[in-house]
């Protein structure tokens, strides 16, 4: 079930890409349409982290190659924001959740220059989106997992830009605090931006996206969500061996469960 | 006023090593400025036998070049031969600092370079390598003019690139994706690290430099949450032991740059006894659900 779209934001065309010679993404082709929250699924080690950063270009494809607005990652780097996931970096560095926000206000024109009063101002308000202005001055050591993660998302919030690749921005995240970070991602999409999300819970992410991107190593799906609720695109997935099939396959005989519209 | 010019030798390179090292140990690669400290050996002798003399620019520049030399090699022998990184740090600055002792013992014969003055470096001497320029700085002892000197490059380097470096260093990964090049604060920061290590050598030689490197960084990341007060910390650590190491070594009538590392060891020790003592009441605090929200 793959449906490419006209115009697409991001194209990614046979991508390829193996860690010396494992290959862990293999000739992956889909295409995004602008303003669309997206949802990339996939079993642990199915290779989403490892496509978000083939897309942000930190990973070199063995072959393939992706667009983004119809040009190569590095020239236009300050249209894509990145929150990686919270374990790529070591917590205990000596930085203010605030410090870590206002890297989102690097510039690469004044790299020299101190932040400017409206650079804080906008890492404040970043910080008040996802509920954490409280802790502005908190050393990030001393902040909890999900709080980590959400100085993460509020530094990518910070840059301000029209795409926005997230790896698990809800790990750790409680859940009134994910209920208001989706709602901020919604109205996000809907003032045009764009929103891939990696996500490893089935059974919210067909609620949440309003297009499925199914990875394990191969594509299995990019489509919108309600075509992606299918039981063979789940068993593809993840593989008869998924102990949540059960409860998959009742999620789907119930077609009308709430999906936003 | 010999005491004054040598604790001033040992506070200025301890400045330049405090900065730097604060961001070596941050990047997890404090290793790093030892491996620099030990190839640039081969740089020296080299150098010195083409000028035949040690205090030559020629040495500087040479010396430097071979201590950048040996971190483009660490990181290909990391990222491209693939081997882990602490044991291409072990494999190449031990080659690289063989080298230089082959060349020193076969070709130097016994000019007054041996392999003991550049690990050991002679800080009591410092006072009476007077400046010859023809100016009024000619009656100051030469290492202190250079070493402030170059003080005041690293201060204006880390002062204009903090914010790169900063990042760089907590997120390289995010650096790349906002299109800042890691490589080049990277191999930056080295250069630095490898021309501090060629002009304090000759007074507190490679030994030191290594630990005014790590250790007063590391004393100073115990106590503090913030990257400036850690920096500064680190300068005050490295100060004060260069003191008490001075009146140490006067004391026992011994090796002055010894004290100083012996100092800058009980430094780190007292500060990790406190912090532990007071992690405890930390512990209190944090277990207070109040907190927890
Ligand atoms: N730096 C790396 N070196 C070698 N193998 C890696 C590296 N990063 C990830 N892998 C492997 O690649 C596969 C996909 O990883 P990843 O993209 O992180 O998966 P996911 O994010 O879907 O859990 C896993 O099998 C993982 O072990
Ligand atoms: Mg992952």
């Amino acid at each position: 079930m793959i449906k490419q779209v006209p115009n697409p934001l991001i194209e990614v065309h046979d991508l390829t890409v193996s860690y010396h010679t494992k290959p862990v993404l293999w000739n992956i082709d889909f295409s995004i349409s602008k303003g669309q929250l997206v949802g990339i699924i996939g079993p642990n080690g199915a290779g989403k982290s490892t496509l978000l950063k083939s897309i942000m270009g930190l990973i070199e494809p063995q072959s393939g190659y992706v667009k983004i607005f119809d040009k190569n990652i590095d020239e236009i780097r300050d249209r894509v924001s990145y929150v990686p996931q919270r374990e790529s970096v070591d917590w205990d560095f000596p930085a203010s959740a605030l410090d870590v926000v206002l890297m989102g206000r690097y510039s690469r024109k004044s790299w020299f220059k101190r932040y400017t009063k409206l650079d804080r101002e906008i890492a404040f308000e970043s910080l008040d989106k996802v509920n954490m202005k409280a802790f502005a001055n908190r050393q990030i050591s001393q902040l909890s997992g999900g709080q980590q993660q959400r100085v993460f998302l509020a530094r990518a919030l910070a840059q301000q830009t029209e795409l926005y690749l997230m790896d698990e921005p809800f790990a750790g995240v409680d859940a009134s605090t994910e209920e208001s970070i989706l709602q901020l991602l919604i109205k996000m999409t809907k003032e045009g931006k764009t929103i891939l999300v990696v996500h490893h819970d089935l059974q919210t992410a067909f609620k949440y996206f309003d297009w499925m991107v199914m990875l394990n190593t191969s594509l299995i799906a990019s489509c919108p969500s309600a075509d992606a609720m299918t039981e063979e695109v789940i068993q593809n997935t993840y593989g008869g061996k998924l102990p949540l099939l059960s409860t998959i396959s009742n999620l789907i005989k119930q077609k009308n469960l709430p999906i936003r519209e | 006023m010999n005491a004054f010019w040598i604790i001033l030798t040992a506070s200025l390179v301890s400045i330049c090593c405090g900065i730097l090292g604060c961001f070596l140990v941050l990047r997890k690669i404090s290793m790093i400025g030892d491996a620099i400290s030990h190839s640039v050996l081969p740089g020296i002798v080299i150098a010195f036998l083409i000028s035949g003399s040690l205090s030559s620019v020629l040495v500087i520049i040479g010396a430097s070049l071979m201590g950048l030399i040996c971190t483009f090699l660490i990181e290909f022998f990391h990222r491209t031969v693939k081997i882990q990184s602490d044991a291409a740090i072990g494999m190449v600055f031990t080659f690289l600092f063989a080298v230089g002792v082959i060349l020193i013992t076969a070709y130097t014969g016994n000019i007054d370079l041996d392999v003991d003055c550049v690990l050991h470096g002679e800080i009591a001497y410092v006072p009476l390598d007077l400046a010859e320029t023809g100016t009024f700085l000619d009656s100051f002892p030469t290492q202190p003019i250079i070493l402030s000197i170059l003080s005041l490059l690293i201060l204006i380097f880390v002062f204009i690139g903090y914010k790169p470096l900063f990042l760089t260093s907590f997120d390289p990964e995010y650096a790349i994706a906002i299109g800042i090049s890691t490589s080049l604060w990277h191999y930056l920061l080295m250069a630095a690290v490898s021309v501090t290590t060629v002009l304090s050598f000759e007074s507190v030689g490679a030994i030191l430099v290594v630990a005014f490197l790590i250790v007063p960084a590391s004393t100073a990341y115990l106590l503090t949450d913030k990257l400036k007060l850690m920096i500064l910390l680190s300068c005050v650590f490295g100060i004060l032991s260069s003191i008490l190491g001075y009146y140490l070594a006067a004391y026992l009538d011994g090796s002055i740059a010894g004290a100083i590392s012996v100092m800058m060891g009980i430094n780190f020790a007292i500060v990790f006894a406190y912090t532990k003592i007071s992690s405890k009441k930390l512990q209190k605090i944090k277990s207070d659900p109040a907190l927890n929200s």
